[in-house]
């Protein structure tokens, strides 16, 4: 389904062998028009996230440090630069709470949060997902509606999921029906970690299973009956021809969950609540901030997250060779080795997902 | 295959995705940079509130209606500027984020606010709303803990409009079946008295006492009413923190033991307003505390409570005698930057009026601030717990008054609930929290 919006999007220009374009008045005409016609995005992207983005940084630096007179009990208002302030004070170690980790400063427990709860979220996505996609690539009487029912969880608004799933966690709710235990989800324990890695997963492996299946569907059938002539079984076939070959979508997939996952905002904040250290995220922890009204710290946190997330993706990209924008595309100056026949091959995966996320 | 890894390019993917974590956090941030103190009020009492026009009333949620209905009777007899409800989320965290970024951007139409009683001193001392003249403010028919919440630095903040107290709701038909005649006064007497409700065959599953302990304000409630009731403070009458002390250690005990020995269910420690309330309307609590708004919705008779007419309504429970309740309700203030203050203030004065808050508590049920009220025969005769009430708010303590209210009632449910959960002992609990609240009273 997703692969037939790479075909209206297949560039225009087809990129030659590695030499230079013959410069004439047509390509400069066109320049021009390209600049025109992109302008109002790059005017959006400019005011949407240019601006925010500078803003935030700028405020960064700045608090408001007055303490209230000791006269009239009324405080100077304005902010004053403080330099990085906001930015060392997370390893003066003044906030101490006492979380999953220990009892460590309130950023650093919403740091391991985050970070815990991704790894543990994207691994146990991924692994559902692809069998979600498995199930969902073959034929059989009522494909359709196992399709429809596996991606329901991922149409639901997260904040609405959350919600739900706070009733199921009650501690008189269906999930401690089922169990037959009496666990307390909602209160500040370890299996409030669980609740929400039971949540996000649930919303979230049909993401994976989707963008699966698109990859598996542009594996021809020919491999898997040479793989059938050859004697191979179902598991080598598994390992040596579907997972390689979806390999590319795949890894954009969890690239993309897992830079989801770092900014998880709704699942800890709507279903287990603000406070609560063994589910504090970073973003629940700079929401929380800004509503003290302290934005100084609440953008510094942001921007560390925003970093944090920065280096996880290009990880991904060294290690695995996510391949994002789909610019296998030679560039004009390097010529590498004999990438061609692999790239005529491969459609860029962000064109699979159907345009951003 | 080999892949090209175009690094550039998904860094700026990633800068895009994480743009929106920052707008978000960046808010109304930034602001009034540099600038000296925002407010024309701030500086002494002298603000004019003659000038009328239209302007808006902000409150929270109007979960009973009675909001838009009083807005329009005031219209009805006020030409001169209109108020409009300027309705806000039920959420008390978004009401108050909504009210600073629309000071921090000087909105001249807010006019009036609805303030809850525990931000009165940091909106005060910010300047985001302006000090009332106690002279076209009186103060004295007002009960008088409600007054005092609203006071800041000797000076009135916001007009009290309503308030709440704590009340003990205890099942009258198994304490009398269990041959107990009255409510019990003390934490003591009310333990002996389940054990005998408790041996009945009705008793059976069912627990005994339950307030509101999830980790949000209404542990800090819960928690201020245990070491208030037990001699014990939170913040001095100096306004400095004096929690670590035996009497506040003995207080957070009680309710520690109580989750120990299953007085109270284990459940309870994710138990809002709601869920103790739908575990006594059910019947499975002996004895709920609660707030007012309880008693109607209890005494329901179209099926959603077992308990109808089989409850009592007593004054909270202490160590040796009744008590203390923490104090809630909301006030109205003006805000610093309205344009039609003079609209604002006749619409404050006017919700004040008897017959206006006579209205307004038949219709929401809502506790009012004019004590006169409370004695009202049409009044009592519908809620005959109104005597208990008044009781229970008169001797409330109010919950700290801090300017940095939210990071304090953080501190406070960060050492509550590490203690009911029997994560940290009780002393320990207290002297971190002394140390914290010593921190941000500075």
């Amino acid at each position: 389904m997703a692969t037939t919006t790479a075909v209206g999007k297949t560039p225009v220009a087809v990129p030659d062998d590695g030499h230079k374009h013959k410069k004439n008045a047509l390509s400069d005409g066109q320049g021009r028009l390209a600049w025109l016609l992109l302008a109002p995005t790059l005017l959006i992207i400019l005011v949407m996230a240019g601006i925010p983005v500078v803003m935030s940084i700028r405020e960064s630096f700045f608090a408001n440090t007055s303490k209230p007179d000791p006269n009239t009990g009324l405080i100077k208002q304005g902010e004053s630069f403080v330099g990085f302030q906001n930015f060392s004070q997370i390893f003066k170690g003044q906030n101490q709470v006492q979380g999953s980790w220990g009892t460590i400063d309130r950023f650093w427990n919403a740091f391991f949060n985050t970070t815990a709860i991704t790894i543990v979220c994207v691994i146990l996505e991924t692994i559902l997902g692809i069998a979600m996609a498995l199930i969902m690539a073959k034929a059989f009487r009522g494909r359709g509606v196992v399709r429809a029912g596996i991606l329901v969880p991922w149409a639901i608004p997260t904040i609405v999921s959350a919600l739900m799933w706070k009733l199921i966690f009650d501690e008189a709710g269906v999930m401690n029906k089922i169990l037959g235990a009496h666990i307390l989800w909602l209160a500040d324990t370890g299996a409030s970690f669980w609740a929400i890695i039971i949540a996000d997963t649930w919303k979230t492996a049909p993401f994976i299973g989707l963008l699966t299946l698109a990859g598996l569907q542009t594996i021809p059938a020919e491999v898997y009956e040479a793989a059938k002539v050859d004697g191979a079984t179902a598991w080598k076939t598994f390992l040596r021809i579907t997972l390689p070959m979806v390999k590319p979508t795949l890894v954009v997939a969890v690239l993309f969950r897992t830079l989801d996952t770092l900014r998880m905002f709704d699942l800890p904040y709507g279903m287990i609540g603000p406070g609560k250290y063994r589910v504090e995220t970073l973003s629940v922890f700079s929401y929380q901030e800004a509503v003290a009204v302290r934005y100084g710290s609440a953008a510094a946190y942001s921007i560390i997250l925003f970093i944090y997330v920065l280096l996880v993706a290009s990880l991904f990209v060294k290690v695995l060779g996510a391949d994002v924008i789909g610019d296998s595309a030679p560039k004009k100056s390097k010529k590498k080795k004999k990438d061609q026949e692999a790239e005529t091959a491969q459609v860029p995966a962000l064109e699979q997902v159907g345009g951003a996320h | 295959m080999t892949f090209r890894r175009p690094a550039r390019r998904v860094l700026i993917a990633a800068a895009s995705l994480s743009a929106l974590t920052l707008a978000a956090a960046c808010g109304g941030g930034g602001g009034s940079s540099g600038g000296a103190p925002s407010s024309a009020g701030a500086s002494g009492g002298g603000a004019d509130l003659t000038k009328q026009g239209d302007t808006e009333f902000w409150a929270g949620k109007d979960t009973t209606g009675v909001g838009h209905k009083l807005v329009d009777m005031f219209n009805a007899q006020h030409p001169n500027g209109k108020v409009t409800f300027h309705e806000l989320p039920d959420n008390a965290d978004q009401q108050q984020q909504q009210m600073i970024q629309n000071t921090q951007i000087k909105n001249p139409k807010m006019g009036i606010l609805s303030v809850d009683v525990v931000w009165t001193a940091q909106f005060a001392a910010n300047g985001y709303i302006i000090p009332l003249p106690t002279d076209q403010f009186p103060t004295d028919q007002l009960l008088k803990p409600a007054v005092d919440a609203a006071t800041y630095f000797n000076k009135l903040y916001a007009y009290p409009n309503t308030s709440d107290g704590g009340l003990l709701y205890y099942r009258k038909d198994l304490l009398q079946k269990a041959g107990v005649s009255k409510p019990p006064t003390t934490w003591d007497e009310m333990k002996a008295d389940c054990t005998k409700v408790q041996a009945l065959p009705e008793g059976k599953g069912v627990d005994c006492f339950a307030g509101q302990y999830q980790k949000y304000e209404g542990l800090t409630v819960n928690f201020a009413e245990a070491v208030n009731s037990a001699g014990g403070v939170i913040l001095g009458p100096d306004g400095k923190p004096n929690v670590n002390t035996p009497e506040a250690t003995k207080g957070l005990d009680r309710l520690v033991n109580f989750f120990k020995d299953g007085t109270i269910p284990k459940g309870a420690i994710t138990w809002q307003e709601e869920q103790g309330r739908q575990a006594f309307q059910s019947g499975k609590l002996v004895f709920h505390r609660n707030w007012a708004y309880v008693y109607s919705l209890a005494n329901k008779t179209d099926g959603s409570s077992k308990i109808a007419g089989k409850f009592g309504v007593a004054p909270l429970l202490g160590e040796s005698g009744a008590g203390v309740s923490s104090l809630g309700g909301h006030n109205y203030a003006i805000a610093a930057n309205a344009d039609a203050k003079g609209t604002a203030a006749d619409f404050i004065k006017w919700s004040s009026s008897p017959e206006t808050q006579k209205t307004a508590f038949l219709a929401s049920t809502n506790a009012p601030t004019l004590t006169s009220l409370y004695t009202d025969t049409e009044i009592v005769k519908k809620y005959p717990f109104m005597p208990i009430l008044l009781t229970s708010i008169q001797t409330a303590a109010p919950r700290p008054k801090a300017v940095k209210y939210s990071d304090v009632t953080l501190a406070i449910q960060d050492a509550a609930y590490g203690a009911l959960q029997g994560q940290t002992p009780s002393a320990d609990a207290l002297k971190t929290l002394q140390d914290k609240l010593t921190t941000l009273t500075q």
